[in-house]
């Protein structure tokens, strides 16, 4: 709770709502006590009298009765008002919506098709016909706001009383043979009772202004008594020749209802638990750059990452998730990077063209360079030109990275259409043929489907037709297998693998599977907690592993027939990226630790040719020389 | 397609249905002897007797429901004692005049609220979301019926852009650009609280859309920004927002209520308020009971855009 205001307190606009609506109801409540002219007496000499004239600091109304002692009346009666149909409609409708959650059947069938009945009229109708039927009056106008509102409580506290009926506390007095009613009492009502509360406080604003407009069409209360809605009603006739008389109770509806409403943005930002991580925060165009020097390219390859650090900044926590790596791609070859989840092998990938989601990431150091330019911090049009057209993605989950509400067909098309000015037919033939380059069967009829009619495997085969659409210089694939199984995974590899051969492509691929790495990769890089600790031949490093950490990714891959061996789990987790420990980062869960692993930087130091291991005390070095 | 309208229309009797109980058990609760209370104190005792006899109020409440009922359905929704003409011809009538300020209303709030909701959430945090954000607020805490008031005063009497109310010129011609003329401040006025609640889900629709993975499948494309705001990410929140157009919808008709007392617009709303304060019970009946019903039908139009709109929905 304290927590929950400390929250509201830290919204500066919310605090000023409490503190509007705090003043209103004081003075309110104080009126009665205020040396305030008779709000009902009328002195027609004096009517119309102007603002801060003498005698009536807001004026006259029509009658000459008082403004200012008018309106302190009309809002403690607006806010009683607004409160009691607030209360009213609250505790009927969760009564209604606890017997229908809790009895659930029949009963709950037979209560909430009533409750929709009802939520089918605009609600003014329904408050109006009751107005009609028991006529106009401040009485019938409360009730009938209250009884419009019913059926929204009604509903929400059904929804939460259905929660709470099946919790096993629940089930467990009901079998100790506690009555129904009593369960309903002690043991639902508490539990939905802040939900309640909540409810009415977003609502009551909502009253205030329905029971002053009812009042405003002169259904509600009646004269000498005013509300402010009725003050309004009766000044509008001398709109244009005094329209002081409308200013005063008009603005004074609008203050209380910003009030709430500020108040009530305030609450829901601080019951919002999204919120506050930031979670609803949407990524800009391209990954925000903040570096403080840039890095030279190391080799002169077709895509060359030098360097490249990336980290998320969520409130006053930095994530370092990529800390320094230097990988590089060579025109027709294919790159694997392993690593276990939050190794930042992702995060790598994005960061090439600038895809990591920003706010929170960002681009620290490092270089990329693809063809000889550094692509980090280049124009968001210079990137978005080499989107796609040269350096082209494939993702994981192709049902979430494919548009669910657009045809595959539309989508290949306006992949290419984006970098290339060409007809809509023409586009539409090449597309047919690049989903018959990756094998999908009756490519002319598939191109009209949606994604969600299709397979897992033919979603994905479509990814990788998307990716190849603008016939890209490098591909980078982000576990495109991880999501299907074995037997399309292999489908889907060797697809790959025919177009690297036919097309020289340069893949970059991301995974976490040891055996994918063996079947496509010509070299692999194992991550770990954001750095390079391995890289070599894939053949090599999978046979004579050098960090202790490779061997015990690859120790934990069960081998068919392998029934015999233990497999062997890491012990312990990742380090978190916030928190990297000085030294080696594997140093924690390595058996075969030394002090020395413990204290400073260790560089990836080349071992063998074309080996690099980050470690103090590689293991199978011999072999692999040998 | 065809099929999941039929299916609609059909699910919408028992809806119908409903509405037509509701609006009879809340007439039913008229206290005192409903045939004097709709003819008026002075009514003859015939008059009383005759209608007590053509209502069936002699009878018990379920034969009186659907002898109403029955009556509806051949288009008698009964005589306005005030007006002395039948109930559905003066219904009609109001019901152009009103349909032509909701319904622009509707169209104003639908574009201005999803643009300024798409600008919001592409700039957020930016100069234009923090204006948006700030006017939004304000515009849903104006209460409709003074601000429509406020801006006869500011741009009927003070700057005479338009006229001060009416739907026509007492005198003159009747044409379109006249009735834009007197259809413009209305108009405004009543579309105000909606666009700033549509902008405000707008905004949060868009916000869950522009994180999603399809999203960064486009950029990483190379589709233009403004394409992936106003096609990839709008489209795909329109899913969510097509619903509370929906609901919308239902709150700009009740405003209109308001706004018709205060620009003297002949509408339905109107009569609904001058029925009640002259008791005319059976205007308003037979009124609430035809406007629940067209909205019931406009609902089933937005349930059928959003099949259109999304594929993923069986039909």
């Amino acid at each position: 709770m304290m927590a929950f205001l400390k929250l509201l307190a830290r919204n500066r606009l919310a605090l000023a709502g409490l503190i509007v609506i705090w003043i209103v109801v004081f003075l309110a409540l104080i009126t009665p006590l205020l040396p305030l002219a008779d709000p009902d007496v009328t002195d027609t000499p004096n009517r119309f009298k102007a603002p801060f004239s003498e005698g009536a600091v807001l004026g006259t109304d029509h009658l000459g009765r008082d403004l200012l002692s008018r309106l302190m009346w009309g809002t403690r009666l607006s806010l009683a008002m607004g409160v009691a149909a607030a209360i009213i409609a609250a505790t009927l409708g969760s009564a209604i919506g606890i017997i229908a959650g809790y009895f659930g059947g029949r009963t709950d069938n037979i209560i909430m098709r009533g409750v929709d009945m009802l939520m089918a009229f605009p609600y003014i109708l329904l408050a109006l016909a009751i107005v009609a039927a028991l006529g106009p009056g401040l009485m019938n106008a409360l009730f009938a706001v209250a009884a419009v509102n019913v059926p929204f409580f009604a509903r929400n506290i059904r929804g939460i009383t259905v929660g709470v009926a099946h919790k096993e506390f629940v089930d467990a007095v009901r079998l100790a043979g506690m009555r129904d009613s009593e369960i309903i009492l002690r043991e639902v009502l508490p539990n939905v009772l802040p939900v309640i509360v909540i409810g009415m406080s977003t609502t009551v604003g909502w009253m205030i202004l329905e029971t002053a407009g009812l009042s405003f069409l002169g259904l509600g209360s009646q004269p000498p008594q005013a509300d402010l809605g009725s003050m309004l009603g009766e000044a509008r006739s001398a709109l244009i020749t005094n329209p002081h008389t409308s200013i005063v109770p008009g603005a004074m509806i609008l203050i209380i209802v910003m009030g709430i409403n500020l108040l009530g943005d305030g609450v829901r930002d601080a019951l919002d638990p999204r919120l506050k991580s930031g979670a609803l925060s949407r990524p800009m165009p391209a990954t925000e750059v903040d570096r403080r020097e840039t890095t030279r390219a190391q080799t002169d390859s077709l895509l060359d990452i030098a360097g490249l650090q990336t980290e998320f900044r969520v409130r006053n926590r930095v994530y370092k998730a990529v800390g320094g790596v230097d990988l590089h791609v060579e025109k027709g070859e294919c790159l694997g990077i392993i690593g276990e989840s939050g190794s930042g092998k992702s995060v790598t990938a994005l960061s090439v063209m600038g895809l990591v989601a920003s706010p929170p990431g960002v681009i620290t150091g490092g270089a990329v360079h693809f063809d000889g330019d550094d692509i980090i911090g280049a124009k968001y049009e210079v990137l978005r030109s080499l989107r796609g057209r040269r350096v082209a993605y494939i993702f994981q989950d192709p049902l979430a990275t494919l548009h669910p509400l657009y045809k595959i067909g539309d989508q290949l098309i306006e992949a290419i259409q984006t970098h290339e000015t060409i007809s809509k037919s023409a586009a539409r033939s090449r597309a047919i043929d690049l989903l018959k380059s990756v094998r999908i069967p009756n490519a002319e009829n598939r191109i009209d489907s949606y994604p969600h009619e299709m397979s897992g495997g033919m979603r994905q085969r479509v990814g990788i037709a998307m990716a190849l659409a603008n016939d890209p210089d490098v591909i980078i694939a982000d576990e495109p297998t991880t999501a299907l199984d074995v037997t399309v995974q292999a489908q889907i590899l060797s697809v790959l693998n025919d177009l690297r051969r036919e097309r020289g492509l340069a893949i970059l691929f991301i995974t976490h599977d040891f055996g994918v790495v063996g079947q496509l990769c010509d070299r692999v890089a194992v991550m770990y907690a954001g750095k390079i600790v391995e890289e070599g031949p894939t053949d090599a490093v999978l046979r004579n592993p050098q960090h202790p950490y490779t061997s015990r990714l690859i120790d934990c891959v069960p081998t068919l027939g392998g029934g015999q061996r233990k497999l062997a789990a890491i012990p312990g987790l990742p380090p978190v990226v916030d928190r990297l420990p000085d030294g080696c980062a594997f140093a924690d869960r390595c058996d075969k630790v030394q002090m020395e692993c413990r204290s400073g930087a260790i560089d990836l130091a080349a071992t063998a040719p074309a080996r690099k291991t980050r470690c103090l005390f590689p293991e199978n070095t011999q072999e692999a020389s040998a | 397609m065809t099929g999941y309208i039929l299916k609609r229309l059909v699910s919408a009797i028992p809806v119908l249905l409903g509405i037509s109980v509701i609006v009879f058990l809340i007439m039913a609760m008229i206290p005192g002897d409903p045939a004097t209370a709709i003819l008026g104190s002075y009514a003859t005792p015939e008059n009383v007797e005759k209608l007590n006899r053509d209502l069936g109020l002699d009878q018990g409440l379920v034969p009186r429901y659907f002898i109403w009922l029955g009556n509806m359905m051949q288009g008698d929704f009964g005589r306005s004692f005030a007006l002395n003409r039948p109930v559905i011809d003066e219904v009609l009538d109001r019901f152009g005049a009103t349909l032509i300020l909701a319904g622009t209303s509707f169209v104003l709030c639908s574009i201005l609220g999803i643009a300024a909701g798409v600008v919001s959430a592409a700039r957020q945090y930016g100069f234009a979301d923090k204006a948006i954000t700030f006017v939004v607020l304000l515009g849903i805490s104006i209460p409709s019926f003074f601000l429509g008031m406020m801006m006869i005063l500011l741009f009927a009497v003070r700057l005479k852009w338009f006229p001060v109310s009416g739907m026509w010129p007492i005198y003159g011609d009747r044409n379109f650009w006249v009735l834009l003329d007197h259809l413009a401040m209305p108009a405004i006025a009543l579309s105000v609280v909606a666009t700033g609640v549509i902008a405000r889900l707008a905004r949060s629709a868009m916000l869950e859309v522009l994180r999603q993975d399809f999203i960064r499948t486009a950029r990483a494309k190379g589709v233009r920004e403004s394409r992936v705001i106003w096609r990839h990410a709008l489209r795909a929140a329109m899913v969510s927002i097509i619903p509370i157009l929906g609901i919308q919808a239902g709150f700009v008709l009740s405003g209109a209520v308001y706004i018709e007392m205060v620009f003297q617009w002949p509408g339905v709303g109107r009569m609904l308020v001058d029925a009640i304060l002259k008791r005319d019970i059976l205007l308003v009946q037979g009124g609430v009971v035809f406007i629940a019903a067209c909205y019931v039908m406009f609902n089933i139009m937005v349930d059928v855009a959003q099949a259109l709109l999304d594929p993923r929905i069986k039909t």
